[in-house]
């Protein structure tokens, strides 16, 4: 196997545990530190397929930024120790897991594990190092997708005041 | 099975989309509900890299990036409607939130 390979198959089977330990476990605090686990191993993937750009900015915004909001929230409302039983009871449990072995199994038997890029492939040229590289991304953000750029730029802004605003004690 | 494609990374990210539903459906903690909903955004980044990489296209990063940033905003707004909430009852169990349920 290549290098690759064998960082794709641990990747995946750490990522897939993490997030299977993130819904079962019963300590939201724990939850929040295997979801990290698991942003660092979707980094890991971007690597792999040589967006080296977006596995920066993974790590930075989603296990730095969002994952230290999320944890602060947990530690604030004192959640650290299971109060109640939070999981559904056995009826819904089998329900999401009959529905959830069935998506797969349907995307499965559609052929999503056979595809390849057909003649919409890269043209002949295309060096993937060069497409997932910042500059490349930024060139495109900032001539091609400059409007989603901006209006993403506002909507941060909108968020900002709005979790402000939530979270104020009303008198 | 040494030959790494674009279906294994599409159906490791069908997997983790999965796990994030399960996760929405069967817990009852907010907090944990949120987060499994990270767990899907996640996966269809990952879906978006893998075809933005294999068509060569760009469009699919530029995408993830706008992903990830609405996905900070929705941190930020969800995190203080969970607090404001824990404010009024004590609880983030969502089966206590039904007011609106009609």
């Amino acid at each position: 196997m290549s290098g690759v390979a064998i960082a794709f198959w641990v990747l995946a089977a750490v990522a897939v545990v993490t997030s299977l330990l993130v819904i079962t476990s019963r300590n939201p605090v724990a939850s929040v530190l295997y979801l990290v686990i698991t942003f660092f191993c979707l980094a890991g993937l971007f690597v792999t397929l040589h967006s080296h750009f977006l596995a920066a900015i993974q790590v930075l915004v989603y296990a730095g930024a969002i994952m230290v909001l999320f944890l602060f929230v947990v530690m604030l409302l004192n959640l650290g120790t299971p109060q109640w039983f939070d999981v559904a009871g056995t009826p819904v449990k089998f329900a999401a897991l009959v529905l959830g072995v069935g998506f797969v199994g349907a995307l499965v038997a559609a052929g999503v594990g056979d595809f390849e890029p057909g003649a919409s492939g890269p043209a002949a040229g295309v060096d993937p190092d060069v497409l997932g590289s910042t500059e490349a991304i930024a060139s495109a953000l900032y001539s091609a997708y400059y409007l989603p750029f901006l209006v993403t730029a506002l909507l941060l802004l909108v968020a900002m005041v709005g979790a402000v605003v939530l979270a104020r004690r009303e008198r | 099975m040494s030959e790494i494609g674009v279906g294994h990374y599409i159906t490791l990210s069908a997997v983790l989309f999965t796990i994030g539903a399960i996760g929405v459906l069967t817990r009852k903690n907010a907090i944990i509900v949120f987060m499994s909903i990270e767990i899907m955004l996640n996966a269809a980044n990952l879906a978006f890299v893998t075809f933005a990489t294999a068509i060569g296209d760009l469009g699919g990063m530029v995408m993830v990036l706008i992903v990830i940033a609405v996905a900070a905003a929705e941190a930020a707004v969800g995190l203080a409607i969970i607090v404001a909430m824990f404010r009024h009852r004590e609880t983030v169990n969502i089966e206590a939130f039904s007011t609106m349920r009609g």
